[in-house]
């Protein structure tokens, strides 16, 4: 595989990242904002195909496109104030906020740069990723695939007992 | 493409898999009886965790599932723990049954176990993720179940304070095993720890992301055990939840931190790469979280008048404590952590559970209320005094000589090595905020023994609450007195836990 280079979809998606994001932080009605998560989440997708990792694309859209962002949109609409309400959308918090996540979003990357002491990875980069991610569920990881259809199980029934309501 | 399958060895995990069964057989009883299974489905419950202790004790050490299924000394006694946290929790739900929960008895009873499969899967696991999903499997049933009196904002407070934080520290927890993961290629433990060790000889350094890995894992841990900073959700949870919940979430839950944690950290990736290599990093930062623990739990609980309250800055406290043990990375300081844990089970179940019985009677958790009942209740007012003498860890009850093993550990090994005075100071800390801790554990016998005006209440605790409250009082006076079988187990949890002598 060659090096990567940030090609000019890359710098598309980025842009569309990063306004889209900015967005859904500022906007003034709530169903815009959702909208707009959608998008961002739908270039982050974007993002792991350049990188070649279908899976994780692929499982991108699925949870956060497919189920948070519907169920948010979801949310939004059934809730009867809160789709013609116009958000004000920052509080005390925000400056302190505002720091936290700046030296997040500067320092992570600044350290994983900058470490340069990762663990080669053993062999040829594996080609087809969604077949061998699939095999490692199905052997070496199959405990814990088997234990997140508990955990599953035991989320279902919690919503629910929570959701239902109760005739005495 | 090629597969291999690992080796099943389905036996080894025979305990968990029944477990989980009985919690399906257990909603399905429930549903199946149209909701009027009164307290047989609490019996019903109480029998799957008896017999699924009895196959534990038949099913001996070995792996399973290739690397990811241990079955040794630490992971069996914790499971032990797990089982009686959750049989004294579900013993003394049997009030709570009767009243408020008549919907959804099943489901309670059922998480209850789920929650319990997850713990003792966490317990058994040597690799990162399968380790995660335990400790989820341990949480998420408890957000639902600190949430279950759906009508009682207190409780639904309680769930959705628990679920934020919970989820909250989950993800930083997951964001530090990633790091760990990029940097070593594998998620299993021990190899991990070679892979790292490799790394480090080939570079020189590690540079700074184990340490960026080591604080997420310990703030995502800290918020878990409740270790202040990170404790804030502690008292309103356990104030809301049902208090049979407060009382899973202060033993089993915590219990299951502290595998994670002596997994993580004790037996895992930052122990014993040689002094050059390792620096104890983690120690430093874990015992500031255990003075910090000590002293804030142990001075805030003085000033609480609601003991559910109380009990939660007190098991904040002793976090504290048994933060101490694992600090103490010598052949003693595991073992300590282990019968820490097994002496708090007794005295914190059994206190939780008297704290149930009078709120199932008199609906009211106020320490206030506790007054006066020495002669109306006697026998509950003795047993709740010596369970609180046992927290405060006075002798010859089975919390004193847990202390005394905590502290012990932690002076012998600051005697041993240069690099850890410090942990003197921490042995300090410990016995001077016992002080505290006594003030407010003996405020309550106060109230129950010195107070001139009589109890309305006459309390008559029903069977299985007995039981509970019988079962920690043998606990706390027994392995007080005769502690040597206990030590004689948990003596061979260091070694097996990888744990070298120093």
């Amino acid at each position: 595989m060659q090096a990567l280079e940030p090609g000019i979809v890359f710098w598309i998606l980025a842009v569309v990242i990063l306004v889209s994001g900015f967005l859904v932080v500022t906007l003034r009605n709530m169903f815009h904002c959702a909208l707009c998560l959608i998008l961002c989440l739908f270039a982050v997708a974007g993002i792991y195909v350049l990188l070649e990792a279908e899976f994780l694309a692929a499982a991108q859209v699925l949870i956060y496109v497919g189920a948070v962002a519907i169920l948010i949109v979801f949310t939004v609409m059934l809730t009867s104030d809160l789709a013609s309400e116009s958000l004000i959308q920052h509080n005390e918090n925000g400056t302190i906020a505002f720091v936290v996540c700046a030296l997040f979003a500067i320092g992570v990357p600044y350290l994983i740069k900058n470490t340069g002491v990762w663990m080669p990875a053993k062999g040829e980069l594996i080609s087809d990723n969604v077949g061998s991610i699939g095999k490692y569920l199905m052997t070496d990881f199959m405990l814990p695939f088997e234990l997140v259809s508990v955990l599953l199980l035991a989320a279902l029934i919690g919503a629910i007992v929570l959701a239902r309501k109760e005739r005495s | 493409m090629e597969f291999q399958l690992p080796e099943y060895n389905l036996r080894m995990m025979l305990p968990e898999i029944f477990l989980f069964l009985w919690a399906l057989v257990v909603f399905l009883f429930d549903l199946l009886s149209k909701r009027r299974s009164e307290s047989a489905v609490g019996y019903l419950t109480l029998l799957g965790l008896l017999i699924c202790g009895g196959l534990l004790a038949t099913t001996g050490y070995g792996r399973g599932f290739g690397n990811m299924f241990f079955s040794e000394p630490m992971a069996l006694f914790f499971k032990i723990i797990f089982l009686g946290s959750a049989f004294m929790a579900v013993g003394s739900s049997f009030g709570i049954i009767k009243q408020k929960i008549v919907n959804h008895r099943g489901e309670y009873f059922g998480l209850i176990l789920l929650s319990t499969v997850g713990m003792m899967f966490l317990a058994s696991s040597q690799e990162l993720l399968s380790l995660w999903i335990g400790l989820e499997l341990t949480t998420i049933p408890l957000f639902i179940l600190a949430a279950f009196f759906k009508d009682d904002k207190l409780s639904v407070e309680a769930g959705i304070k628990y679920f934020v934080f919970g989820a909250f520290s989950s993800a930083l927890l997951l964001y530090g095993f990633s790091f760990l993961y990029g940097m070593s290629g594998t998620t299993e433990i021990v190899a991990m720890k070679m892979n790292l060790a490799a790394l480090f000889i080939a570079n020189g350094s590690l540079g700074v992301v184990p340490l960026v890995a080591m604080v997420m894992i310990i703030a995502g841990l800290g918020f878990k055990l409740s270790l202040p900073p990170f404790h804030q959700w502690a008292p309103d949870v356990y104030e809301g939840s049902p208090t049979p919940i407060a009382a899973f979430l202060s033993v089993g839950s915590k219990a299951a931190g502290l595998v994670a944690f002596a997994k993580i950290f004790v037996n895992g990736l930052w122990a014993f790469w040689g002094a050059e290599m390792a620096p104890n990093d983690w120690g430093y930062l874990t015992g500031i979280l255990a003075c910090a623990a000590m002293i804030y739990g142990n001075v805030v609980a003085i000033r609480q008048t609601n003991i559910k309250r109380m009990l939660a800055y007190s098991s904040i406290a002793q976090a504290g404590y048994i933060m101490i043990g694992m600090v103490a990375v010598n052949e003693w300081g595991l073992e300590a952590v282990a019968f820490y844990v097994f002496a708090y089970l007794f005295a914190n179940m059994g206190a939780f559970a008297i704290v149930a019985i009078v709120e199932d009677k008199t609906g009211s958790c106020q320490i206030g209320t506790y007054r006066g009942l020495s002669q109306s209740s006697p026998g509950l007012a003795a047993c709740m005094a010596v369970f609180l003498l046992s927290l405060a860890g006075i002798p010859p009850l089975a919390g004193f000589l847990a202390k005394y093993k905590v502290f012990a550990a932690a002076i012998s090994l600051a005697g041993q090595s240069q690099d850890y005075t410090w942990l003197y100071w921490l042995a300090g800390v410990g016995l001077l905020t016992t002080v505290f801790a006594l003030y407010y554990y003996v405020n309550i016998i106060k109230q129950m023994y010195f107070s001139a005006e009589e109890s309305p209440y006459r309390i008559k605790p029903n069977a299985p609450a007995v039981a509970v409250v019988a079962i920690g009082l043998i606990g706390v006076v027994l392995f007080g007195i005769y502690a040597e079988p206990i030590l004689q187990f948990v003596k061979d949890i260091p070694a097996a836990a990888g744990v070298i002598p120093r």
